[in-house]
Parts: structure tokens; C-alpha cells; sequence
């Protein structure tokens, strides 16, 4: 029963590549930006929490309290200096400044941290599991991944929904103009976005480093993950990017089994076979984009 | 070349043309510095030299190609380096493998590189803007995952090409660096002329304003798939200069995203949409990455941020400020107007039986 195993363990990465895809989901919903250093943005939350555990002995857990707000401030800064300007500019411009981002962080990383692969130590909990039936056993940590996922996700659906800035949020999304003559500051609005976005892809960075272990070149894989995960959801829909999450990471975990040497490869296959069948993804929301 | 439109309202004529004189001149110092570049290893070019030049056309024809995606046709891909292995891998197979030797092994190479584009095509363009930039680097990473599963092809370990064996080490290198001179030239011109013809002014047209275009009758998808394959194929020559200058194709290198953001470098700091933009984007990255690239790491981090910079704020690059805003063009792809005209506007309507593309000013992206 490797394979029930398997499934159950994938469907709880889920909740991390939904961690790693919201951020990403989010800002292309607000701005129509598709952040190329998102990956790069999640290992610099890792290397966070990382340092925070190593200088101030602060438990790991508790770290993403302080990485939390570190995120968000730097992608508050982020987008009311460099990505509003680039939005502003040429159409290609977003597209380009980010990808330069991405190698920027991903080489000034490299220089502090070498390219040796690190990880957050968490101890006992990193091995503990729960028993379900003799050949099942639920990872605690995994577990505990999947279901700050789900919060998180809710409470971004919850957020969009219910708040007078979500909505500000929304109507921004549909017609930026109407939302701008409302008397939305739209620059503000896409600040904040960011700032929620990086504070979630935080909180994911966290969870990649004490998952597994992590180097500046990590960022890469990350930003495919969240990028298929987005797409086989559908764009605008945070609960489809859950399931599209959970969706890859069964095809993560099986894909393992059945051709260790090839890592990704089912996953990204299950992710062109959902473009071509379903090029909407699996719960298409309907809005211009 | 020069078009003239007839006016039946007023007696006086314009004239509508695309060469101007700096273009005369470009391009007779163009075939000036060709003709030396090929004769070079006769006289003054040492094999070292020779060497560095052929990286460098590599890298002319790497920025040439991703300009013609992005810079003309708004397709932003960072998955180009799917085709650099597609070539390398390419000829490996066909040269070494099947045994067909250099020439049908670089022909096939080219061939593969073009009908892998043209079949991922079909996924690839179901994404747009940004969205299609990621899909485009997970189709490489899945080409990439595919070749090294095998074992004819070397699996992860990569595999040599053998075809040169028995050649003296001055004469490979000295017909891979004709090969590559000739390569460039073929890239620049395939350009070229593809920009002057209609489907030139189409590309231009699909990139301003891909819902207009349509409108006007431009096949949209077509357009946008002709360039891809194109570039995929000049990626995919420039992959089969690589295999033929290291004599060995590593899986990790050919198939790395770094590939890419040499393209993207090259053509932002050269000046996105112009043809001499990624020429000269190619000779300041070469430079800079033989002569400041030992800085390490920090190397990239500088060339991110000059990269950033000029997308803000010098979004033509380097040609946009020698060719002052564009007045300067080496390589006219538009047409303009050489007399200036009595009565305005009326005249401006061009024939549509003329068969030229509209005027479409290239540069203002």
C-alpha cells in the first residue's frame, strides 16, 4: 500500500504549493502581474527563518511570527518603488523587472549563504507521525502544513469577500479606472496585495526550510509549482489553487515512485495535460483575464 | 528600395521609402567587417580569438532570437533554452548516432529544433503575457526531464559529439568559427527579412495591439507561431554551436534557464526591438562578462540591476541612445517618407496593392 501512502502524502503538500501559489494568484488577480521572483521571494523567507533560528534561537515555529511581517514590509516596498513604476511602463516591462528581480536575489543569496543546501532543524517533529491504518501514517509536520494551508487560504477567500480593503481589492481587479474613480488608491492597494502575498509566500519559505533541505537555486522549482498549481485550479479561484495544489502533489509524490530519477516530471505532465483538456483549469472563475 | 504612391487628387507625388543612407552605409560595412571576419583566421585571428567570437555570435543570435520573440512579437519566453538542447542534443543525435556526419546532423538539428516548436506550440500559446513566460521554462523543464531518461543520449551524464575526430584542433576550431560567422549572418538576415515582409509588419502590429491586428485581418495565432518556431530554430543553431565548441552536451548546462537570462540581458541592455540592439547587447554583455565576470556571483547581481534600471528607464537600450530615439537605422524594417508633401495627409493612403507592410515604426515598444 506504498501507493495509498503516497496519495495521502501528496495530498498534503497540497497545502504547501497552495502557500506557494496564493501569493502568486493574488497578485496576478489585483495587477495582472505575474511575479517571476516569487520562487526566489520564497527561499529569501526560508533563509529568514533560517538566520532567525540560528542567531536569536527563536523556535522555528515562531519564527514566521517575525518573518510574517519582514516579508510584508519588503513587498509593500517592493511594489510602491519598483513594481508600480514597472507597471506603468511597457507592456513587458513587469514581466522583465521581476525576472531581474529573481536573479538579483537569487545570487545575492547565494554570496551570503554559499550554495550548500541548509534546512531548519525542528527536531523529534520532523520524524513524528500519526498511525492511521498499518501501511498509512500521516506525517505531523506534514499535517500541520496542510492545515495552516487550508487556514491560510480561507482566510485570504474570507478577506476578498468580507472587508472593505478586499473589496477595494476586487473592484481594482475588475476595472482599475471605476475602482480609481471610487476613490481607490490603487497603488496603495497593489502595495498591500504584494504585502500579503510575500507575507503568505513567507510563511511557505518557512515551511519549505524546515521540510526539506534548501539552497538559492531552490526558488526555481518553487515558482513552477505555484505557477501549476495556479493554472489547474483555474486563474482568479483561491480554492481551485488548494485543490490544484493538492492535484500536483499527489502527481509529486507518485511521480516519485514510479521514476525516482526523474523528480518533477509526472507533475509537470499531469500540469500540460490539464492545459490541454482543460485549458481553464479545474474551477475556471469567469473575470476578464 | 522605393515605393511610390500615386495620388490621384494632387499632381505631386511622394515618395515612401525604406533605405535611407545610414542604412546604405550600415550595410556596407556590414559585408566590409563579415568579409574580414571571415578571412580572419588566414591573417590576424589567433585560435583564442577565434574562439571568443564564436561565443560571441552564440550570443548574437541567442539575443537576435529572443528579440524576435519579445521585441517584435510581445512573446516574453523563458524557455528558450528547450531549443539551445534540442540543437545540441540535436546534432549529437544525428551526426554521431545515426551517423549522417556534420552537415545533415546540423540541418536535422535545426529541423528537430523547429518541429518540437511548432508541436509544444500548441500548448505553450493556450497562456499569454507572463503566464506563458512560466509555461514556456515548464515545457523546457519536461524536454529536459524527457532527454536525460535516454540512454543513447547519455542519460544525465551527457554525451560527446565525436564528428569532428580526426580533424587537427586549428581547423575544427577554425570551421566552427565560420560556421558560427555564417550562423550569425543567417540569423540577422532570416530577421531581417522577415521583419520587411508583411509578416513583419504583422508581428509589430499582433504586439501593439494583438485585438487590432486582428481586425485588420492579421492571422493573430499564425503570426505568433511563425516567430516562435523561428526562434526556436536560431536557439537551436545556437545550441548546435555550443555542442560544437565544448565537444560535449551536459544536460544541466545545455537545458539551463541561465541561457535565457543571457538572452533577456543581451537584448534589454542593446535595446529591445530594434535589430541592432541585441548585436550590441551581445558585444557589452561578451565584454563585460570576460572582463568583470570574475567578480563572481555579484556579476549578475550588477547585471540584474542594470537590466532593471534599463527596462525603467532606458527601455530602448544602448542603440536607443546611439541611434538617437530610433532617427538612425542600420536596419530599416519600416518605411518612411522621403519627400516631404504638399498637401498633408491626403496623400498618406497607401495602396493596397502595393504588397508593402504599412508604415510600422518598430521602435516603440
Amino acid at each position: 500500500m506504498q501507493w495509498a501512502n503516497a496519495v495521502v502524502q501528496g495530498l498534503l503538500l497540497g497545502g504547501l504549493y497552495a502557500l506557494l501559489a496564493a501569493g502568486l494568484s493574488l497578485m496576478f488577480g489585483v495587477m495582472r502581474l505575474v511575479n517571476l521572483a516569487h520562487g526566489a521571494l520564497a527561499i529569501v523567507g526560508a533563509y529568514l527563518g533560517y538566520v532567525l533560528v540560528q542567531k536569536t534561537g527563536l523556535p522555528p515555529f515562531a519564527t514566521i511570527i517575525v518573518v510574517i511581517p519582514l516579508m510584508a514590509a519588503i513587498g509593500w516596498l517592493l511594489q510602491s518603488t519598483l513594481l508600480n513604476t514597472a507597471l506603468n511602463k511597457q507592456a513587458l516591462a513587469p514581466i522583465l523587472v521581476t525576472f531581474g528581480l529573481a536573479v538579483i536575489l537569487q545570487n545575492v543569496m547565494l554570496q551570503l549563504f554559499t550554495a550548500d543546501y541548509r534546512s531548519i532543524q525542528v527536531g523529534d517533529l520532523a520524524g513524528a507521525s500519526i498511525q492511521i491504518t498499518p501501511d498509512i501514517a500521516i506525517g505531523v509536520f506534514p499535517l500541520m502544513t496542510f492545515v495552516v494551508g487550508v487556514i491560510v487560504i480561507a482566510a485570504l477567500q474570507q478577506y476578498l469577500a468580507r472587508t472593505k480593503t478586499g473589496r477595494a481589492m476586487r473592484a481594482t481587479s475588475d476595472d482599475r479606472e471605476a475602482a480609481t474613480l471610487m476613490g481607490i488608491d490603487n497603488k496603495r492597494i497593489y502595495a498591500l496585495a504584494t504585502a500579503i502575498a510575500l507575507a503568505i509566500v513567507g510563511i511557505a519559505g518557512v515551511f519549505i526550510g524546515i521540510k526539506t533541505q534548501f539552497n538559492a537555486y531552490s526558488g526555481d522549482t518553487y515558482l513552477i509549482f505555484a505557477f501549476e498549481a495556479v493554472i489547474i485550479g483555474g486563474l482568479g479561484s483561491l480554492w481551485g489553487t488548494l485543490a490544484g495544489g493538492m492535484i500536483l502533489g499527489v502527481a509529486t509524490t507518485v511521480g516519485a515512485q514510479l521514476l525516482p530519477s526523474s523528480g518533477t516530471l509526472l507533475a509537470d505532465l499531469v500540469f500540460l495535460a490539464i492545459l490541454v483538456f482543460l485549458p481553464t483549469g479545474l474551477f475556471p472563475k469567469v473575470v476578464n483575464g | 528600395m522605393s515605393v511610390t504612391l500615386s495620388d490621384s487628387t494632387a499632381a505631386n507625388r511622394a515618395r515612401v521609402q525604406r533605405s535611407t543612407r545610414a542604412s546604405l552605409v550600415g550595410l556596407v560595412v556590414s559585408i566590409i567587417v563579415v568579409a574580414a571576419l571571415a578571412y580572419g583566421p588566414y591573417a590576424f585571428l589567433s585560435k583564442g580569438n577565434q574562439q571568443n567570437l564564436t561565443t560571441l555570435f552564440i550570443y548574437i543570435i541567442l539575443g537576435t532570437m529572443w528579440n524576435l520573440l519579445a521585441g517584435y512579437a510581445g512573446m516574453v519566453s523563458i524557455g528558450q533554452q528547450a531549443f539551445i538542447g534540442i540543437g545540441a542534443y540535436g546534432i549529437v543525435y544525428a551526426a554521431d548516432i545515426l551517423g549522417l556526419g556534420l552537415w545533415i546532423g546540423l540541418v536535422l538539428a535545426l529541423v528537430i529544433s523547429g518541429i518540437v516548436a511548432y508541436l509544444v506550440s500548441f500548448l505553450a500559446f493556450r497562456l499569454s503575457g507572463g503566464y506563458f513566460a512560466i509555461g514556456t521554462w515548464v515545457i523546457a523543464e519536461v524536454i529536459y526531464l524527457i532527454t536525460t531518461q535516454f540512454d543513447t543520449l547519455g542519460a544525465g551524464a551527457g554525451i560527446s559529439l565525436t564528428t569532428f575526430r580526426g580533424y587537427k584542433p586549428e581547423i575544427r576550431i577554425a570551421v566552427v568559427y565560420w560556421i558560427a560567422l555564417a550562423a550569425v549572418v543567417v540569423a540577422v538576415a532570416v530577421t531581417y527579412l522577415l521583419l520587411r515582409s508583411r509578416l513583419g509588419a504583422g508581428f509589430t502590429a499582433v504586439r501593439d495591439d494583438a485585438t487590432a491586428a486582428a481586425t485588420l485581418g492579421v492571422n493573430v495565432t499564425r503570426s505568433r507561431r511563425i516567430a516562435w518556431v523561428v526562434a526556436a530554430m536560431g536557439c537551436g543553431l545556437a545550441g548546435t554551436l555550443l555542442a560544437m565548441t565544448t565537444l560535449n552536451v551536459q544536460p544541466g548546462s545545455v537545458f539551463k534557464i541561465q541561457w535565457t537570462a543571457f538572452m533577456i540581458f543581451i537584448v534589454i541592455i542593446g535595446g529591445i526591438g530594434t535589430i541592432e540592439g541585441p548585436i550590441i547587447g551581445a558585444i557589452v554583455f561578451y565584454a563585460l562578462e570576460r572582463y568583470v565576470g570574475d567578480v563572481g556571483f555579484w556579476y549578475l547581481v550588477i547585471l540584474g540591476i542594470i537590466a532593471i534600471a534599463m527596462v525603467l528607464f532606458l527601455p530602448k537600450g544602448l542603440w536607443g541612445l546611439i541611434s538617437r530615439g530610433g532617427r538612425l537605422q542600420l536596419f530599416p524594417t519600416g518605411l518612411r517618407l522621403a519627400t516631404p508633401l504638399a498637401t498633408p495627409l491626403a496623400t498618406t493612403t497607401s495602396s493596397p496593392t502595393s504588397g508593402t507592410p504599412p508604415t510600422t515604426s518598430a521602435e516603440d515598444l
